[in-house]
């Protein structure tokens, strides 16, 4: 985040406004978006014996994607900070962050 | 339905009556019950596509359903820059395709695409890019593609504005140069292929949003729309970044992303720049509009939005690069800047294809570079949807290469890196 003070103010200071991707790092806190960078959609499970799939079941694990309109799960990684890897869910329309957690865990919500 | 052509005389005419008299360019019909074929999306590929399906293949009644406005998507988003300078034959005959129907537009729709050959530069700055763009300029000159190799001296003397000194940020070693290349009037591709689709009996109907894709034993039967059910034979697909959407309305997994590519315009000024000046390293790419704005696109956002709108920080690096090759431009004030929603292939290059869903058709992928393709795009699409299989020009675009993994690897090509 930039700490320079800000000669005026700007939207930026006004209460309530939703902020366009800043990103609370679950170690470092709430960092600007462009500290991080996006690692697509999350819990894809790579297969466990590729050897066993056909053609489309591999490529549908390598190519095709869910690209959710709406809350999406995703992974990021904080890498000009923390440099470690969390999962968010964002509604990719309100680009509004819903849930940050722990990689390996399961959306709040959602049973393992 | 019988048009009156736009000619010089009927301008004359109109001016009589203060040009208060001029008919509509296309009907607002109510859907009918049901459509030999359905287009969803009124964009410049879904009215190309119903344009030539009426045009050239003659299948009855067409539709096309546009949640919007015609042409208010990604077609009034992009910053208007055609070529067909691809590497891959595949890419290159398809985009070349593209190129030729450009060259002929205005006349074919009797509408003034503006259609501006004005030859579009992609610049090299490091030694491997120099490699990439020698190996692209001989792929596409083996295909009939025109392409020049530009050193920094003729460069200089093409556009004197550019900074191609060694000592540049970004040094500019040369550039390929496609003299046929060039822009177009974004609106009035939409405006264009609309109105002459709609000469032909197409149904445009806008403010329809798709909601859902009727099936019936693995064929298409109709949609679902915020205007009620309408039945069709087919149904094709063009909604560029909303695909995934309605892949899923038809149970079907896309290898799609879709991502915000932002572009931005300056206030308008006196004619500074003749061509159009990429640089796919640098991430800019700038032209001047006929009505003298410079028209600047951006990379595209790594994380996937449906938001129409990316991060400030992707246009704070384009323009620091645009302004570091024309330092001319550092006080030209920005007068509008969006986003548009484009949908990316894992291999940059666009899905035409049919579906498992009998009678069910996508043409999406387009990715970053969708509008050069407009009416190349409309013209293989419309081939494969009435014969129910894809012309020699786009068979290898079909949806089948990620399973067979004959992928066509256009990133080198694609002007915007994703």
């Amino acid at each position: 985040m930039n700490t320079a003070p800000l000669g005026w103010r700007t939207e930026r200071d006004a209460p309530g406004r939703v902020k366009v991707l800043e990103i609370e790092c679950p170690w470092c806190g709430a960092r600007d978006q462009d500290e991080f960078q996006y690692g697509g959609e999350a819990h894809i499970v790579r297969p466990t014996s590729p050897e066993d799939l056909s053609d489309a079941q591999w490529a549908d694990y390598l190519f095709n994607r869910a690209n959710t309109k709406g809350p999406h799960a995703e992974q990021w990684c904080h890498g000009a900070g923390c440099r470690r890897w969390f999962n968010v869910v964002r509604d990719t329309v309100s680009y509004a962050i819903l849930a940050i957690y722990r990689t390996g865990d399961r959306p709040p919500g959602q049973n393992p | 339905m019988k048009k009156s052509r736009y000619s010089i005389f009927s301008l004359a005419r109109n001016a009589l009556s203060y040009h208060q008299d001029w008919s509509a360019a296309w009907r607002s019909p109510e859907p009918a019950t049901a459509y030999d074929v359905i287009v969803v999306g009124g964009g410049g590929h879904g009215l190309a596509t119903a344009y030539y399906l009426a045009a050239e293949h003659q299948v009855g009644r067409i539709a096309v359903l546009e949640k919007g406005w015609i042409g208010g998507g990604n077609t009034g988003r992009n910053t208007t820059i055609v070529r067909s300078n691809y590497l891959w034959d595949e890419a290159a005959h398809l985009y070349e395709k593209s190129l030729q129907l450009w060259e002929g537009l205005s006349q074919e729709l009797n509408f003034n695409v503006m259609f501006s050959q004005r030859g579009v530069m992609n610049l090299g700055h490091t030694l491997q890019d120099m490699r990439d763009i020698y190996r692209r300029s001989n792929a596409n000159r083996l295909n009939g593609i025109d392409s020049e190799i530009l050193t920094p001296e003729q460069i200089k003397s093409k556009v004197p504005q550019m900074n191609v000194s060694a000592s540049a940020r970004y040094p500019v070693l040369g550039a390929s140069f496609q003299p046929r290349g060039g822009v177009a009037r974004h609106d009035a591709v939409a405006w264009g292929f609309a109105r002459a689709a709609d000469a032909r009996g197409v149904d445009i109907i806008q403010n329809c949003e798709v909601t859902g894709i009727l099936r019936e034993n693995g064929a298409v039967r109709g949609v679902e729309t915020t205007r009620g059910t309408i039945g069709a034979g087919k149904v094709a697909v063009v909604v560029a970044g909303h695909a995934s959407v309605l892949g899923d309305m038809a149970g079907m997994r896309l290898p799609v992303e879709s991502h915000p590519l932002q572009a931005l315009v300056s206030e308008p000024l006196k004619p500074v720049l003749d061509t159009v000046v990429m640089s796919n390293a640098v991430h800019g790419y700038v032209s001047q509009s006929d009505k003298g704005e410079l028209v600047i696109g951006a990379g595209i956002d790594a994380y996937t939005g449906y938001g129409q709108r990316g991060s400030y920080s992707i246009i704070e690096g384009n323009v620091a690069a645009i302004v570091e090759l024309f330092p001319i431009f550092s006080r030209v004030r920005m007068l509008r800047q969006w986003g548009g929603i484009v949908d990316v292939c894992p291999d940059a290059c666009p899905i035409i294809s049919r579906t498992p869903v009998e009678g069910l058709y996508f043409n999406c992928g387009w990715g970053t570079g969708g509008f050069k393709a407009t009416p190349g795009s409309g013209w293989v699409f419309a081939h494969t949807v009435a014969n129910d299989s894809p012309h020699a020009l786009n068979a290898a675009f079909d949806i089948e290469r990620f399973t067979t993994g004959a992928l066509i690897d256009e990133h080198g090509a694609a002007g915007v890196a994703h």
